[in-house]
């Protein structure tokens, strides 16, 4: 599915949030919508997933549903469709990580207990996550807490996922492997991935689509045409450009 | 001071309150049609009535314990100037069953499981664990906050028959073991004056409104609470104050319409 933004305008009490922000998340590909701490990743994306609405503006699904205008029935169909790891992982305190990751299968599917041992079992298996079952999410490191979160946005098969910051608190080796996770799930299924990040040099590797918010507007495209087309960009993933400093000190 | 801006105060307090009781019966009303509608999630309610009466155990029976005691100590004091003292079961055992019993319990849980159950909803918003849910289309009401106003619901009498055991036992410790009066007397009086279907049952049903006031109040506060460290403890607070006046206040009208 595709996503549009159209000049979504949004306030917090009278502090502006966003000030006509539009852009684009192109169908299956991997979106990265890129922002200092606090220029509203987050927000945008609780928009797309209904848990928040804008001001003003529309959020329109392959050019025609819009998402700003859905009942409490609608939104709550259109989030079948889609997976999201929320920041801080979101999981539920009173369940163990199996019960947490099976709870969507368990509401929504029919399948067995064993068929829904072996789902969870593959995606555990997928984010690197062994061993810890019968634990509770308070019993977790944060970066345990977000591959489990992301083990359960994608439990589902979602056509749109929604990552927010899925690199945070996790080891580089981790890193890398959520990022190949995440390209193997957007080749696998053809969903159409949005992920929030600061992290210049994962949104690099793994990018189609770039997305940069600042002061409440969004600039868009290819991240090697926008980091050569924009300064503020440029400026942002300067890090990601240039030779790695242990490189520079070895020459 | 300026009269018309007080008067102004008055009325857009009356308009808050108005307004407060009207989202508070909306929840209502949409947390019952979740908890009607299946799944009837059998295990979660099991668990959340366990939660709401192993946390308010202790303190249940032993306040009934000292209640009983206290009763039977200014029974005792008043009836012996009548020279019933031997009636002491009977009204140790009526004021608790018809009345101490059901309200007592009621503020006692609404300070311990109930601020809980508000804590520990607000805290859910904080952490976005409802919207995790909303995000799996599961609605929250239905799997989180239902099953606890329901345990609750179901804890209340159950806990206040507790309290009521307990203080009859208290006050048969003074009246018969500390100033010893007749251990047969105490039993027969009670039991003679008491009946099932007007003070029992009525103490049971009592017991059963204040749980849904308690547990009503508890997860509407915790439901709407807001998403900040302050918002989950004025949630938890606001439990204990606004259950506890609702349970004296519907005491009241219980009572004096149905006479139990
Ligand atoms: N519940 C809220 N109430 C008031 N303001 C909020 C709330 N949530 C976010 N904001 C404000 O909205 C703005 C955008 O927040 P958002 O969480 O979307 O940022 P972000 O880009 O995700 O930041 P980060 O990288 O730190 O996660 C911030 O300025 C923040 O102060
Ligand atoms: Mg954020």
């Amino acid at each position: 599915m595709e996503i549009e933004a159209r000049d979504l305008q949004f306030s917090r009490g009278d502090r502006p949030i966003f000030r006509g922000l539009s852009c684009r998340f192109p169908r299956g590909k991997i979106s990265v919508v890129a922002a200092a701490s606090g220029g509203g990743k987050t927000t945008l994306l609780r928009m797309i997933a209904c848990l928040l609405r804008p001001d003003s503006g529309a959020i329109l699904v392959d050019g025609t549903r819009d998402l700003v205008s859905l009942s409490r029935a609608e939104s709550d169909a259109w989030r079948h469709h889609v997976g999201m790891l929320f920041q801080f992982g979101a999981l539920l305190d009173m369940l163990t990580l199996y019960d947490n990751v099976a709870l969507p299968l368990r509401e929504h599917s029919k399948l067995t207990e064993a068929e829904i041992h072996d789902e969870v079992r593959r995606v555990f298996e997928a984010v690197g996550l062994e061993g810890v079952d019968q634990l509770l999410p308070g019993e977790l490191s944060g970066g345990m807490v977000k591959r489990a979160g992301l083990a359960r946005a994608l439990i589902e098969k979602p056509e749109v996922l929604l990552c927010d910051e899925p690199f945070s608190g996790l080891d580089p080796p981790t890193v890398r492997k959520v990022e190949e996770l995440l390209q193997a799930v957007n080749e696998r299924t053809g969903a159409t991935v949005v992920i929030t990040s600061h992290h210049p040099l994962s949104t690099m590797r793994i990018a189609d689509h770039l997305v940069m918010i600042g002061e409440g507007r969004a600039v868009e495209g290819t991240p090697q045409t926008l980091v050569r087309e924009d300064a503020r960009v440029a400026d942002f993933f300067e890090e990601a450009l240039s030779p790695p400093a242990v490189a520079r000190g070895a020459s | 001071m300026n009269p018309i801006a007080g008067v102004g105060r008055l009325g857009a307090w009356a308009i808050g309150s108005v307004r407060a009781l009207g989202r508070f019966t909306l929840f209502a009303r949409t947390l019952l049609g979740a908890g009607a509608s299946p799944p009837l999630r059998l295990r979660r309610l099991v668990a959340e009535v366990y939660d709401a009466g192993v946390l308010s155990l202790l303190i249940v029976c032993v306040s009934g314990f000292a209640v009983g005691m206290v009763l039977g100590l200014q029974g005792h004091n008043t009836l012996v100037r009548f020279g019933a003292e031997e009636n002491l079961g009977a009204v140790v055992g009526l004021s608790l069953i018809r009345e101490l019993g059901p309200v007592l319990t009621s503020l006692l849980v609404a300070g311990r499981a109930g601020s809980a159950m508000a804590a520990e909803i607000a805290a859910m918003v904080v952490t976005e664990q409802l919207d995790g849910l909303r995000m799996m289309s599961v609605d929250p009401l239905d799997f989180v906050v239902a099953p606890k106003a329901l345990g609750m619901i179901l804890a209340m009498p159950l806990l206040s028959t507790l309290f009521v055991v307990f203080g009859i036992l208290g006050g048969w410790a003074v009246g018969v073991i500390v100033l010893g009066g007749d251990a047969g007397a105490y039993l027969s009086t009670l039991e003679q004056a008491t009946e099932f279907s007007e003070d029992v049952l009525g103490g049971l049903i009592k017991a059963a409104v204040f749980g849904v006031l308690v547990g009503f109040i508890a997860t509407y506060q915790g439901f709407t609470a807001r998403a900040t460290t302050a918002g989950v403890s004025a949630a938890a607070t606001s439990t204990v104050v606004i259950a506890s006046v609702a349970t004296l206040i519907f005491d009241y009208f219980i009572t004096a319409l149905w006479g139990y």
